[in-house]
Formats: C-alpha cells, structure tokens, sequence
C-alpha cells in the first residue's frame, strides 16, 4: 500500500470537471473508457436474458474457455481479440450440439463438468508457460486490465457488440416468449430451439467481449450481478433492461475511474461496485418486505383505534 | 537393465523426489476424497473452494501472515460453512456466481497488494497459488504435505463405509445408528484439508480437475463402491507421477497441466470403455448395508 502511495500517480481532487479532462488527456484511458461502454451494454443486455433463462451455468463454462483461447492466439502472435471471439463462439456452438445444461443433474455430469472446467485453465496455463513473454503474465487475463487498448481493438468491439446487439434486438420478443414458458411458446409455434441456439452463440461472443473488460474469471461482474440485481428491483423487461445496463455501465465507469487513480486491478473495482450494487438493492429488498410485514397490523390497529 | 536404471536416474534430484513423496500422498487423498464428493454431488462445493484457496492464500501473503494459514483456515472454514448450510438448503446459482466473483476479484486485489506493497522475493506466489509449484516445495514442506495427506487417506479409509452408508441412504443410515450429521461435517472438513493440499500440487483453479476426474473415471469403470473407492485413489496417483514424469521430461510443460492433462486423457479414455450394464443401484446398496 505505502509504495503504491508514494509513487507519483495521478491524484484525486474532489473537482470532478478537472479530474476527468485529465484522465481523459491520456488516449489510452479514452480508449479504456469506449471499449469498456461497449461492453458494459452488450454483456448487461445479454446477462439479462441468462438470468431470465437461468444458463448462468453456460456463462460460466463459456468464461473458463476464454482464458486458453487469449493465452493461445497470443502464443500463436495473434492478437488475443481474435482468440477470445474464436474459442468462445466455437464453444458456444458445441454446448449448443451437445445440448449440454450443464450444472446439477447426476454424479456422472457432475464429474465431466469438473474436469472440463480444470482441464481448460490448465490448458491456458501451458499456452502461457510456453510464451514466456506475456506482459504482466497470466494476471492481466485472469482478472481484466484496461492498458493497452488500442482504437482497432475498440473497433473490433463496437462491430461485433453492435451485431449482438442487432441480432438481439431481432429475436427479443420471440426470446423472451421462449425464456419465460417455453412450452406455451413452442406450442404457438415460436422456433424454441433454433432460438436457444443462437442465443448460446450470441452469448459467446458477449462473453468474448467482456472478458476483455474484467478479465476471463470476472465475466460474471458484467454479465450476471447487473442483471441480477435489475431482476430483483422490477419484473418488467424493459425497464429491467434498461436498468440492467446503466447498472453495467456505473459499474464499468467507476471501476475504470478508481483504477485510473489506484494501481489494482480493473476486474477488482468492477466486481466490487457491481456486488456491492446487488447487495443494497438485495437487502433494501429483505428490508421493505420486512417493514411491510411488521407494519401493516400497526396501521391495522391505528385505524380501528 | 541400464535402460531401466538410466530411466530411474532422474531420481536422484532432490525435487523430484520432493515433488513425488508430496505428490503420490496428495493425489491418494485427492482420488480418495474425490470419490466420496462425485457420489455425494458435491463437486460443487470443490469449486467453491478452489476459489476460496486463492483468495485466502493470496489474503495472507497481503496481509503478512503464512500462506498455508490463510489457505488452511479459508478452506476449511468454508468447508464448514456449506456444511452449516446444509445439502438442501442451497441458494440459486445466480447468487453463488455472484459471490464468488467478487471473492475471486478480492484474491486480485491482494496479488497485487502483495507484490506492490511487499518488495519480497516471492513475486510468482500469485501464480503459483493459481496453477501449482509442485517442483517447488522444499524438503519440510514435502514431508509435511505428505504428512497431511496421509493422515486424510486414512481417515477417509476409517470413515469409508459408515459415509458410505450415510451418502446412498441418509434415512435409513440414521435409523441405524450412523451419526449423518458429524459424518458430513467431518467429511466437508477433511475436503477442505484436501483442497488446500492439492492447491500445492496443482493450484486453485486445477484442483477440481484432481478431485473429480479420477473419480469420475473409476465411476465409470465399476459400480461396485469399494473397488471405485480404490480405482479412484489408484487413477489418480498414476495420473500424478505420469503428468510428473511428462513434465520432468519436457521442462517447458508446466507439472499442473501435465497433471491435468494426464487425468482428463484417462478420465476421456473412460467414455469409448462400455458401461457396465444396469443393477448399479442396487450393488450400490447391497455393499453399504452390508447385507
């Protein structure tokens, strides 16, 4: 802590105005700050649907491939933008061949989940003994940094998240039919399956995107917590939608913001702000219906008094 | 016989003898372990914990004290914790995920604690708390590894048959005497001894890798629990002098996933072998209760 003081970084002043023409100033931060917008909106709206449709699972298997798949397109002199969106969409797809939910079920799924999701990292980590020369080792992978982005990176970002995005807003409606009763949807028709599958394609790719933000094991920062905490506030969808993103995007701007002026790690401070979110809107939650409770035979009592 | 004698000599090296004494005891007790949590379906608790053995290794180190206190106590504290929790009583995903994320992100924010703060020579305990470092471990820390493991292996073996009983039928367990309740507990607490072990030998994030594919390999071989419970162990230590052996002979192969590797190839093999046909449940049974 006293090194990371003493060294002559940027300093907080409390005038929010001058603060953010300087850290600004620097392109990189300017950089950090577009691909970190982008993909704050894309994972946020994309977590809200594998909240409403419980595939938390295949978030969470979908993260652990894209650990080997940076490590490996930076072996192979690659950019790791490549190797994130390759591995995780070739994924996506053989999870949805397979038809793999993944999670409970019997002792013997239990026990491939487990190696598959160890086998990979391990993977990664070969792919990273091997290099050698990787700035910063596996950390910066692991759990997300914001230095370095470059403007083709962040234009990477912007097309594949706006044709996420587009691709999402396509089959919204049919999707969120599918997501709340999908027995009822494909009784009236609604292509239930064909639907799953390009939601779990779509999904890797949104996956890709914010594994670059919060590192590979802190996807769930940008893609679950804000999504789950909008679900917890309001059951309708596009107000939930819309809250899940500005939620991302608070989370996404001050976690870059306390970066900038704190040397720990990006997927840290996210993590963190999107947790702390949850747990206030979660125990407000726990509060209200409490108060509700105790209150309402008072009142009761007041009005017969 | 010199072909054997010059591919024994690799031996003599101090860390590879190190590496197997704490391997070979680490991986019995992993495969042992690993059993019991594939049958119970609480791998998932093993996943919890390699998160946990990160962050509360690393919150150690970042705070100044040993590593293996913080990675001891995190574990088993939260071994317990679950167990307090109960099978049953457990939170939707969505709420776990969100937990461990941010403990994950925590085990970050010490790293870099760490190595910012603490101009130490340990500048790689970050990584070598996440993959392994078995060609790492001194002499004392060998022996006390496996030490450690030896003492699970044979608790597990002590408590195999009433656990046994307790995890194929917890009514009928109890009816008869069985403490379920302590068995569970005990057993959680054994596992999160476990987890830290084998955080030594090949890092948080491999460790469910050691724990579930030997078993789940001897699961699929055998219905019979005993022979599965010995299969287990057996797979398991020859996965880990084969993935020592692999990486001793290619040095720039990292230990953790030779070792890794070495499971999931055996764990693979598994599925092209036919499954033994249908009754499993009821051999299941007829073994616990011994009747």
């Amino acid at each position: 802590m006293l090194l990371a003081e003493t060294a002559a970084g940027p300093a907080w002043s409390w005038n929010l105005i001058t603060d953010v023409q300087e850290m600004w100033s620097f392109p990189f931060m300017v950089n950090a700050f577009r691909a970190g917008t982008i993909v704050a909106v894309v994972s946020a709206a994309m977590g809200y649907f594998v909240v409403l449709r419980r595939q938390t699972f295949a978030a969470h298997t979908l993260s652990t491939v894209a650990f080997p798949g940076a490590a490996g397109a930076v072996l192979l002199g690659i950019s790791a933008v490549y190797g994130y969106f390759t591995v995780c969409v070739a994924a996506a797809v053989v999870i949805a061949a397979v038809g793999w939910r993944g999670g409970g079920g019997g002792a013997d799924e239990a026990a491939l989940t487990g190696t598959v999701q160890a086998f990979l990292p391990a993977c990664g980590f070969l792919f990273i003994a091997l290099y050698k020369g990787l700035l910063g080792g596996p950390q910066s992978l692991l759990f997300g940094t914001f230095l370095g982005i470059t403007t083709s990176q962040v234009t990477v970002l912007l097309g594949v998240g706006a044709a996420v995005l587009a691709a999402l807003a396509l089959i919204g409606r049919p999707l969120l039919f599918a997501s709340v009763d999908p027995q009822v949807a494909a009784g009236r028709g609604v292509p239930v399956r064909a639907l799953s599958v390009t939601f779990l394609v779509l999904l890797g790719a949104a996956t890709a995107e914010a594994s670059q933000i919060t590192g590979t094991l802190l996807v769930f920062a940008l893609m679950v917590i804000p999504a789950a905490t909008a679900q917890t506030t309001t059951g309708r969808p596009g107000t939930g939608l819309a809250l899940a993103v500005f939620l991302a995007l608070a989370a996404t701007w001050l976690g870059l913001t306390t970066a900038y002026y704190w040397p720990y790690p990006l997927g840290f401070f996210v993590t963190s702000y999107a947790f702390a979110g949850y747990l206030l809107v979660r125990s407000g939650r726990t509060l209200h219906t409490w108060l509700s409770r105790t209150r309402a035979p008072l009142l009761y009592k007041e009005a017969t008094a | 016989m010199t072909g054997l004698l010059s591919a024994l000599a690799p031996l003599d090296q101090p860390f590879l003898q190190h590496a197997l004494l704490a391997g070979t005891a680490i991986a019995a007790a992993s495969g042992l372990v690993g059993h019991f949590l594939v049958l119970r379906a609480q791998i998932f608790t093993a996943d919890a914990l390699s998160h946990v053995a990160f962050t509360g290794a690393m919150g150690a180190l970042a705070l100044g004290y040993d590593l293996h206190m913080g990675l001891f106590g995190c574990t088993v504290g939260i071994a317990l914790l679950f167990g307090a929790l109960g099978r049953k009583a457990r939170p939707d995903d969505v709420v776990i995920g969100s937990v461990f994320s941010w403990i994950l992100g925590l085990g970050a924010f010490f790293i870099t604690l760490y190595t910012t703060s603490r101009s130490t020579t340990n500048g790689h305990a970050g990584i070598s708390v996440l993959f392994g470092s078995i060609f790492g471990l001194s002499a004392g820390r060998a022996s006390a590894a496996a030490l450690v493991a030896t003492a699970i292996c044979l608790l597990m073996l002590l408590i195999a048959r009433p656990l046994l009983f307790a995890t194929l039928d917890e009514a009928v367990a109890a009816a008869r005497g069985v403490p379920v309740r302590t068995l569970g507990f005990g057993f959680l607490a054994v596992t999160g001894v476990c987890a830290a072990e084998a955080t030594q030998a090949v890092g948080s994030l491999l460790l469910l890798g050691l724990l579930a594919a030997p078993a789940g390999a001897a699961a699929r071989l055998t219905d019979r629990p005993y022979r599965a419970l010995a299969l287990s162990a057996l797979l398991a230590v020859l996965e880990m002098w084969a993935g020592l052996a692999a990486s001793y002979a290619v040095p720039t192969m990292p230990p953790g996933f030779a070792i890794m590797a070495a499971a999931t190839a055996v764990y693979a093999a598994t599925f092209l072998v036919r499954r033994p046909a249908g009754r499993g449940r009821l051999r299941l049974r007829t073994a616990a209760t011994g009747t």
